[in-house]
């Protein structure tokens, strides 16, 4: 399994999840777990995946959610979970 | 599974704090590049070095993006080119082109530096070290790239006097030979006590004998992280400020540690060490003075500076030798003055001189760095000055080291633009005190005896 994970913050509004879902399924990344939290009046989610099955290299996905986030006006991440781990996992 | 505020907090030190990694160095031996013939050993550290490192600038560049962390630089450092390049080299213009086949190399795969046009001369000097000590000056101003360093001593041999006096007159002669770029080329020159064989960093990165045939190096960064985090303690004891800086040295160790282990995994080369450094840059929040700031100091200089220096350069030790399985380079706290807008302040309000600086250096790595001082300096003082920090680097078995700057047709009062990741600096005075006698000298200062430690 190659697990990314996904951050989504900005400005709430109808349809990001969405339009951010919509995108991941166009792409055969599979979703593990969604979660989501209002900070400091910020709309702020972040999804595990899994991007094995996709064709496309973490990379891509990465800039083209980046992309997305630009049209939608959000601030999306995709970043390789290890990065996560190695930091707050002993 | 990771939680939602651990992956912010995280992007949160990258976005706003200025995580960073600061570089993966390739260090490539060029020891089986040797050859009598000038023209063939140039051929070949061309062809080995643009081998080696043909996709370290790229693979760079996919681990960034991968894991959204930024790479900031992608470097070489080479075996010393004085024990490269002695039997081809008969004199200093010979290992001039050696200089530029270097900047060459660096510039087809992509690289911003290429350190290693270096001499190791801390008991001795061969003809064919003096040979490159005598070229540092054209080889710096004919190449972009290229960083030189020399070892003058270490605790194990003692000072070489001799060294420590020719390198004071080479600093006034790049300066001279860069002084179109406000003297540049001295940015581009350490001389070290105790210099390490792993050292990511430049300018004074090279590949020692010690090494393997190629090896990854990287070191960190996190001024900026650790200073945020301090915030969070204002007013504390010290133990819960110690406490805050070796988690925070901990977290930011580990992100280099997983570049390392992808950088060396996806380029086939073996992983050598982390280097636990907080390295500033000019940029603003990027600085080891505001550290010492938020530490309890009005400025960097003040009374306390010290000390303050001493318990956060251990604290990033104890921090990161735990998240990285295998530490080395310089591993502390850098104190350059050009690049660290702190630093430059701290100067510029007065609070910071060059003896303080001084003093500084016997707590942390690792020495006076980037310090530019009047273009009218002696070539003895700077040798004195040298000879004071390799001093302290032998006596205290630790890495010094000295890059100073002798702006020429400039002085006191005035400003030095070097640009980028250098920064600019405020021109600091020297003592007008003379050390000609002392440096006339010639000679060796002994090792220090390693018993009756007071």
């Amino acid at each position: 399994m190659e697990k990314t994970i996904i951050t989504v913050v900005g400005n709430d509004a109808v349809g990001i999840i969405a339009k951010v879902c919509t995108y991941l399924a166009e792409n055969n990344v599979n979703i593990l777990d969604i979660s989501q939290t209002i900070v400091q009046g910020y709309f702020n989610m972040m999804m595990v995946t899994d991007t094995s099955a996709s064709a496309r290299h973490t990379v891509e996905l990465a800039e083209e959610l980046t992309e997305l986030g630009k049209e939608i006006g959000v601030v999306i991440h995709c970043q390789h979970e290890d990065i996560f781990n190695m930091m707050h996992r002993i | 599974m990771i939680n939602i505020f651990e992956v912010n907090e995280t992007n949160k030190m990258i976005e706003q704090e200025n995580l960073d990694v600061r570089t993966i160095t390739m260090g490539i031996s060029l020891l089986d590049c040797i050859d009598s013939d000038l023209e063939v050993l140039n051929r070949k550290i061309y062809d080995k070095i643009t081998n080696r490192a043909r996709d370290l600038v790229s693979t760079g560049e996919t681990i960034s993006r991968e894991y959204g962390i930024p790479i900031v630089n992608k470097r070489i450092s080479v075996t010393p080119i004085a024990l490269v390049g002695g039997a081809a080299c008969k004199k200093p213009e010979d290992f001039v082109t050696l200089a530029q086949t270097l900047d060459r190399a660096a510039k087809t795969v992509g690289v911003n530096f290429i350190g290693g046009y270096s001499a190791l001369v801390s008991k001795g000097m061969t003809p064919a070290e003096k040979n490159l000590l005598d070229s540092i000056p054209q080889a710096l101003a004919l190449t972009d790239r290229v960083c030189s360093s020399v070892n003058v001593g270490s605790t194990k041999t003692g000072i070489n006097m001799d060294a420590v006096k020719l390198m004071g007159e080479i600093v006034k002669k790049t300066a001279q030979a860069t002084r179109e770029q406000d003297s540049l080329g001295c940015a581009k020159l350490v001389v070290f006590c105790n210099a390490p064989d792993d050292n990511p960093f430049m300018a004074g990165a090279f590949h020692g004998v010690t090494e393997p045939d190629c090896v990854i190096n990287v070191g960190v960064s996190g001024p900026g992280v650790v200073k945020k985090a301090l915030e969070r303690v204002r007013g504390k004891d010290f133990e819960t400020l110690c406490e805050q800086i070796k988690r925070t040295a901990f977290k930011v160790t580990r992100v280099g540690q997983l570049v390392a282990q992808e950088a060396s995994r996806r380029l086939k080369v073996p992983f050598g060490i982390v280097d636990l450094s907080l390295a500033p840059t000019p940029a603003i929040g990027d600085s080891v003075a505001e550290i010492l700031e938020e530490i309890g100091l009005e400025k960097a200089g003040a009374p306390g500076t010290t000390a303050a220096l001493a318990l956060l350069n251990d604290q990033v030790k104890k921090g990161g030798v735990m998240a990285s399985t295998a530490v080395g380079g310089l591993s502390g706290a850098f104190i350059p003055v050009s690049e660290d807008q702190g630093m430059i302040d701290a100067v510029s309000a007065g609070a910071l001189t060059l003896e303080k600086l001084e003093a500084m250096t016997c707590v942390c790595s690792v020495g006076l760095d980037m310090i530019a001082v009047p273009g009218d300096t002696s070539a003895a003082t700077i040798a004195g000055i040298i000879a004071d920090e390799a001093a302290i680097g032998m006596v205290n078995q630790k890495t010094t080291a000295v890059r100073l700057i002798p702006v020429i047709g400039k002085g006191v009062g005035e400003t030095v633009e070097f640009g980028g990741l250098l920064g600019h600096a405020p021109i600091m005075p020297v003592s007008a005190f003379s050390c000609e006698a002392f440096v006339e000298r010639g000679g060796r200062i002994p090792a220090p005896i390693h018993s009756f430690k007071n």
